[in-house]
């Protein structure tokens, strides 16, 4: 544990230089993003009627879709490129390896701060939600460990693969046939049973998709009708974080023992 | 820290570093073939090699970093297998690769290394200001990494390996990629690490290097480790006391086929020049001219580590 929270501590002094700019990112992106489309295009999308969103309106359908899809896509970023550069770049991981610090260690600390970075932009976004008046239940704020839930669930594997990595040439890959597909097709900017039924049931493969159901549910105060289904959201990022932290436990060493 | 770690820290006599049939395999690839070497405490202790030698790789087992293969191997008396962070706890380690952290400043990155190996905040920010003063860094504190030059992150990273006060100092390819006056900078600072009685294990491929800070070093060739001694006696051993080198213009040293014959006791055929090992070098170059021979330039030198080395394996160090 200490190991971890000296990591942190080094993350954290680095971070001490960009955070102001970065937090005012992590406002103005949602505030833009849920004026634009979930007032703006919404304005339009309601006066067609809004039986496709149960009755809410496209701002409340949207906001908590898009808590977990932004969380996914900058936690795809922070497993990413800061991984390329700590083992290959400015090589800090293998500074850290030169101390006590253990491979597992190093690679648990890491994970750990993109947990504690996707918490601020959650509560920032989470925030943005709420001034917005896109959420109608004080179960809201449990969408913030829910997207981070969803946000480890991919930085965990991300950053395992990233490990094994010697370019970012292939990272362009996972943005691109990965993270940006998943963005729009997880019932994100529209719900699930709009699509062909012939592929509705891949949406249960998307990652995104159970995020985007816990933070909708908690959001809106609808996750009480179906609690199975919440757990199986749960268990399925879970297993996603979990499997992924032990992949980067292995993936890190084998990167750092072979310097 | 666990009981055998302060035995080994207190047993008088042993070696801070034991290895035996030490081997290094990479798949197919061995990278170190069976070595044997003690360093002890106090002493500077160098490998010496050229690029592929297998340096690195020891040095990277003797870190606690990459696990041995085969053989016996103790640092400071631990098996690096089992008490791996134990080593690394009491080990400063100079990589080959720079591996500062750009986001922080040069006073930053002390404090943050000192951290990891637990010692409290203010005792790193005393320690860094210190080791800053010691590497003539202490203007540059609140400087970025970046804009520093070679030879200063260099001994920036020096500083770092020395915030844990180490028994034991592993510096890979230190001066490597550094002009002439960075690397003097740097061999006086390690000089002075040397003289206050700090353990010091190096790799270089400069012979210059090896002669100026190591009491004892091995010349590692092809994974082996091909002689070990102090400079003084590994030169003695395998040269003569002087060479002279000759030099001729384009084309003529391929005509030259056993017209050099018995001028020296050995003589040594480079591409660019004519090397020949006797221990009174003016009597050569004076005899070379008396055969009628015209070389562009003759040099007289002592013999250097360059020369057992190529003794030894036929190579030059650096080609």
């Amino acid at each position: 544990m200490t190991a971890v929270a000296r990591i942190l501590e080094h993350r954290a002094l680095q971070y001490r230089r960009t955070f102001r700019a970065s937090l005012f990112g992590s406002f103005l992106s949602p505030v833009m993003f849920l004026a634009a489309m979930g007032i703006g295009l919404g304005g339009y999308v309601d006066t067609t009627g809004n039986a496709a969103f149960g009755g809410l309106t496209y701002l409340q359908f949207l906001a908590p879709g898009l808590l977990a899809a932004t969380v996914m896509q900058s936690a795809a970023f922070e497993s990413t490129f800061p991984v390329m550069g700590g083992l290959h770049w400015t090589r800090t991981f293998h500074g850290m390896y030169a101390t006590p610090m253990s491979p597992l260690q190093i690679a648990l600390g890491n994970l750990a701060w993109i947990a504690i970075r996707m918490t601020m932009v959650a509560t920032v976004f989470t925030f943005v939600v709420v001034l917005f008046g896109a959420a109608s239940s004080p179960l809201v704020i449990l969408a913030i460990p829910a997207a981070v839930l969803t946000a480890m669930a991919f930085a965990a594997p991300i950053a395992a693969f990233a490990a094994t990595q010697r370019t970012v040439n292939k990272f362009n890959a996972i943005f691109r046939f990965g993270i940006t597909p998943l963005f729009i097709l997880s019932g994100t900017f529209f719900p699930i049973a709009s699509l062909p039924a012939a592929i509705q049931p891949l949406a249960w493969l998307s990652p995104l998709w159970h995020g985007v159901s816990l933070t909708r549910g908690l959001a809106l105060g609808t996750i009480g009708d179906a609690p199975l289904l919440a757990l199986a959201h749960v268990g399925v990022l879970s297993v996603l974080a979990l499997g992924g932290i032990w992949a980067a436990a292995r993936t890190f060493e084998a990167r750092l023992v072979r310097g | 820290m666990s009981d055998d770690t302060a035995v080994a820290l207190d047993g008088a006599g042993l070696p801070l570093i034991h290895a035996r049939g030490l081997t290094k395999r990479f798949g197919a690839f061995i990278a170190v073939d069976a070595v044997d070497f003690d360093v002890q405490k106090g002493e500077s202790f160098g490998f010496l090699g050229p690029n592929g030698a297998g340096k690195t790789t020891a040095m990277r087992m003797i870190g606690g970093v990459s696990p041995v293969s085969e053989g016996t191997l103790r640092v400071l008396g631990l098996d690096p297998a089992t008490h791996g962070p134990q080593i690394r706890a009491r080990l400063g380690v100079v990589p080959q690769q720079d591996s500062l952290d750009t986001e922080l400043t040069v006073r930053e990155n002390l404090v943050i290394y000192g951290r990891y190996f637990g010692l409290p905040r203010d005792e790193c920010k005393r320690r860094a200001d210190e080791l800053l003063e010691f590497v003539q860094l202490s203007e540059r504190a609140n400087d970025q990494v970046d804009p520093l030059s070679g030879g200063m992150k260099r001994r920036l990273t020096i500083a770092r390996s020395l915030i844990n006060e180490p028994d034991l100092m592993l510096l890979d390819e230190p001066t490597t990629g550094l002009d002439p006056q960075a690397r003097h900078l740097l061999w006086d600072r390690l000089y002075r690490l040397k003289q206050k009685g700090t353990t010091l294990v190096l790799t270089t491929h400069y012979m210059d290097e090896a002669e100026q800070l190591c009491d004892r070093l091995v010349v590692m060739d092809k994974a082996k480790i091909v002689a070990e001694g102090s400079p003084r006696a590994l030169i003695a051993q395998h040269s003569t006391k002087e060479v002279t080198e000759l030099r001729f213009p384009v084309g003529i040293q391929e005509t030259l086929d056993g017209k050099l014959d018995g001028l020296a006791e050995r003589i040594e055929w480079l591409p660019d020049r004519v090397l020949l090992y006797a221990n009174d070098g003016e009597a050569v170059s004076v005899a070379v001219h008396e055969r009628g021979l015209r070389p562009e330039t003759t040099m007289v030198r002592r013999s250097t580590l360059e020369d057992v080395f190529l003794r030894l394996t036929g190579r030059t160090l650096i080609e």
